[in-house]
């Protein structure tokens, strides 16, 4: 075919193209498009790639909240990192938003608990499969941030200057370990509820205020709806939020300090 | 071809305006100019200040000009003479020409000199040049690809597999075995070994206590694995003793959490 037609004639072709021009024109070179995205951004009209322009991608986007503009080399080697610390957070990210759509059909009572989650897996589209992505991506959370403290250790990353973010990164081991525990909990079968008891049950050996303590856990003095609601509020609420606290002094730190470490 | 800014365009160009000005009346500004006795000087002393003071020549022959423009307004700045003091001044002859006054053949301009300052004391800041990528695109790419492959790992993963759901909970009715979750497994393992307030509450708290230390504890700086052997092989050692304990949890214990094969019994365990 050696001249383009569109086969029936009309011109067609001459629409689509001016579309698209009113495309580069209006849209993106109007105000409201330009407003939106900053000088600089790989979206704006007539972007080239520049030195500048590279910088000015981070430097005039959300993005500069975490990254610098440059990196030393051996940072951007995937054999250094292994994106462990990377694929936690967008774990989390991911862990979040799955969990706000769980949220949007459970309820955290005993009488209804259960049968929330078998609805949710039969009657719900995608039910199943969200609840899949929540659950496989919080053992993988967990997993990755296991990992993630080993690869760092095994780096000396914890070395000065970097001590206390060490320290917040065992607090964020902790915290993750909570939010998996208080979610084992919630489908409220007896896989949940065994293994939770097994979990609280060390509690109660804790010397002097053991019982104590394992009683503002539970609620009461056995794992039942108080406990239920409890670990849900701690579970979707209280641990997200801390966890983010720390995970902002965590991303902050790591720029102060004076970015990634090493290299070895 | 980048495409600067309109603003940065603008402001350079009134810069260039300004500097444009400035130089047409080399007279008018504040230029070297003697502050006292400036006749005096005459004109075949200047190459020697020249060369005694370190003044260029094109400056001696700028503030000559001005001299004998206007010789005697430069008498009624009071602080040019207390800069030619401060300033550590060759012999008296060739001090006029070394002065760096500021008096204005306009409006009255002084300027005083604040400090003295020895070449060299004056700190400065250098940083040895790293090696260095920019994050767009290198670093942005990356992270990209690695949460597409995580997203596509775990969707393929959910697809193929389905979370548990075991019966309701009934506290009347313990499974046997029960089981914590997998990363408690190994607390559940010391248990078969421990008190339970040791098990439970006295080592994990020992080891988050410790992990919490491990930056104030090891002293050495050294980063290199070769250069902290010791550190490794604890680490190391507790890492696969861990892991040890949640793998025979997960895999070896069966009924009454009683040691079982699980290639002849089967895995009692469920994530």
């Amino acid at each position: 075919m050696a001249t383009k037609t569109n086969g029936n004639g009309n011109g067609k072709g001459k629409i689509a193209e001016s579309v698209s021009n009113v495309m580069t024109e209006k849209v993106h070179g109007g105000q409201v498009w330009s407003s939106i995205f900053r000088p600089g951004s790989v979206f704006r009209k007539g972007y080239s790639d520049s030195p500048r322009n590279r910088a000015y991608t981070v430097m005039n986007s959300v993005l500069y909240h975490l990254h610098p503009v440059k990196v030393k080399r051996h940072a951007v080697k995937v054999s250094y990192t292994l994106c462990l610390g990377g694929v936690s957070f967008f774990l989390f990210i991911l862990l979040t938003v799955t969990g706000i759509f769980l949220m949007f059909v459970y309820r955290p009572t005993a009488a209804n608990a259960y049968q929330d989650i078998q609805a949710l897996q039969t009657q719900v589209a995608f039910g199943l499969l969200v609840r899949n992505l929540h659950r496989w991506g919080a053992h993988l959370m967990t997993f990755t941030v296991f990992l993630h403290m080993a690869r760092v250790f095994y780096h000396g990353a914890y070395k000065p200057p970097r001590e206390f973010n060490w320290v917040v990164g065992v607090i964020l081991l902790v915290l993750t370990l909570m939010l998996a525990f208080t979610g084992y909990l919630l489908p409220w079968d007896q896989l949940a509820l065994w293994a939770v008891t097994v979990g609280t049950n060390m509690i109660g050996f804790t010397p002097v205020f053991g019982d104590q303590v394992r009683f503002i856990l539970l609620g009461s003095n056995e794992i039942g709806p108080n406990t239920l609601l409890r670990w849900y509020t701690l579970h979707v609420l209280m641990f997200p939020f801390i966890l983010v606290i720390f995970l902002a002094i965590h991303f902050w730190r790591v720029r102060k300090d004076g970015g990634i470490s090493g290299p070895l | 071809m980048v495409d600067i800014p309109e603003h940065l365009l603008k402001r350079s160009k009134d810069a260039k305006g300004k500097a444009g000005g400035a130089a047409d009346a080399p007279a008018d500004a504040p230029e070297p100019e003697e502050a006292a006795g400036a006749a005096e000087a005459s004109e075949a002393d200047a190459p020697a200040a020249a060369e005694s003071s370190g003044i260029p020549a094109h400056l001696l022959a700028r503030s000559k000009a001005a001299r004998s423009k206007g010789g005697d307004e430069g008498d009624d700045a009071g602080g040019a003479t207390k800069a030619a003091t401060a300033t550590k001044t060759p012999p008296a002859k060739a001090a006029p020409a070394a002065k760096p006054a500021a008096a204005g053949a306009g409006p009255a301009r002084t300027q005083r000199l604040l400090a003295v300052v020895k070449a060299g004391s004056i700190q400065t800041t250098k940083k040895d040049p790293v090696d260095k990528v920019n994050v767009w695109p290198h670093l942005l790419v990356e992270e990209f690809v690695a949460l597409l492959l995580v997203t596509a790992f775990l969707m393929v993963f959910s697809v193929l597999l389905s979370a548990p759901l075991q019966d309701q909970a009934n506290p009347n009715l313990t499974p046997n075995p029960s089981k914590a979750p997998w990363y408690f497994l190994g607390l559940q393992e010391l248990l078969t070994m421990f008190h339970p307030m040791v098990a439970g509450v006295t080592i994990p708290g020992i080891g988050i206590f410790a992990l919490l230390a491990v930056p104030y504890i090891d002293r050495n700086p050294a980063t290199k694995p070769s250069e902290r052997k010791f550190a490794i092989a604890i680490f190391t050692f507790f890492l696969i003793y861990w892991s040890v304990l949640v793998m025979f949890g997960v895999f070896f214990r069966g009924p009454g959490f009683n040691f079982v094969w699980p290639w002849a019994d089967g895995i009692f365990f469920d994530f």
